[in-house]
């Protein structure tokens, strides 16, 4: 067994463990502190598959971005302490049947799917063609995705603008 | 044993993810609660895109994880503004009483 099949499965029991503390926990701020243990997980599992440029994209906009943008909305709608943070689930079991169902499909499909190649090896520096990509083929789409940063943070100014 | 991880591995954890995100959409009755349910969904997404760019020696998926990585991030900060502004108006973040368009 190889050092890197243990490194996944590692990550991938401490991913779907605080997975599944996400959405079962009572507290909605504990909820948030779990997803940001999945979120680093989730760049542990990029490291794994050689992506050491989207783990750090993935450390720096999602576990640190959105984790802190989370914490400031709970921050402004939920007292910190008190009762009113815990938050109740319902139709537990509605939403079971619905993720198993999702689950049992997808598991279903993957498995009887023709995928059982084996990893090619590593063409160069990955960082180096994603970033050749974004500004050679890709630059059209960088750039719209520029515009619509600027939009979404404008409309999000807006809508957050005290009240005068 | 394999000596590595198949991509068959990275694809059902990415399942499981997933389903569990989907769980908590359904199931959580405070928005900021759905929202992050909805991040556990696009995280799995983009576990198998970079597992499939890896497994086809092509970084263009990668590029693609970078676009719905950035995507996401201003998807929760304009869902955020809106949840703040409804807490405004309404006083509330529980989805259950945001029924004004109810007939």
């Amino acid at each position: 067994m190889s050092l890197e099949t243990i490194a996944f499965g590692g990550l991938a029991v401490v991913l779907v463990a605080s997975a599944l503390a996400v959405v079962l926990t009572k507290n909605l701020f504990h909820s948030v502190l779990w997803l940001a243990l999945t979120l680093t997980g989730t760049a542990g599992i990029f490291l794994t598959l050689d992506a050491e440029f989207l783990a750090a994209v993935q450390l720096l906009l999602y576990a640190g971005g959105v984790v802190t943008i989370v914490v400031f909305a709970i921050v402004v709608t939920e007292r910190l302490v008190g009762d009113r943070i815990t938050q109740t689930s319902r139709q537990i079991f509605s939403g079971l049947i619905i993720a198993g169902a999702v689950l049992v499909g997808l598991l279903t499909f993957i498995l009887r799917a023709p995928l059982s190649r084996p990893r090619p090896p590593l063409g160069g520096d990955l960082t180096r063609a994603i970033g050749d990509a974004v500004l050679t083929r890709f630059v059209l789409s960088f750039e719209l995705l520029g515009l619509f940063f600027f939009a979404a943070l404008l409309g999000a100014l807006y809508f957050a603008r005290p009240d005068d | 044993m394999p000596a590595s991880v198949s991509l068959q591995g990275y694809l059902v954890l990415a399942a499981v993810l997933f389903a569990v995100g989907l769980f908590g959409v359904v199931t959580r009755r405070n928005t900021i609660g759905i929202l992050l349910g909805i991040e556990l969904m696009l995280n799995a997404v983009n576990i198998n895109l970079v597992a499939f760019a890896r497994f086809n020696g092509d970084a263009v998926g990668m590029v693609f994880t970078v676009f719905t990585i950035s995507i996401t991030v201003a998807e929760v900060a304009l869902g955020l503004a809106l949840v703040i502004l409804i807490f405004r108006v309404r006083r509330t973040a529980i989805a259950d009483h945001l029924d004004l368009l109810r007939g």
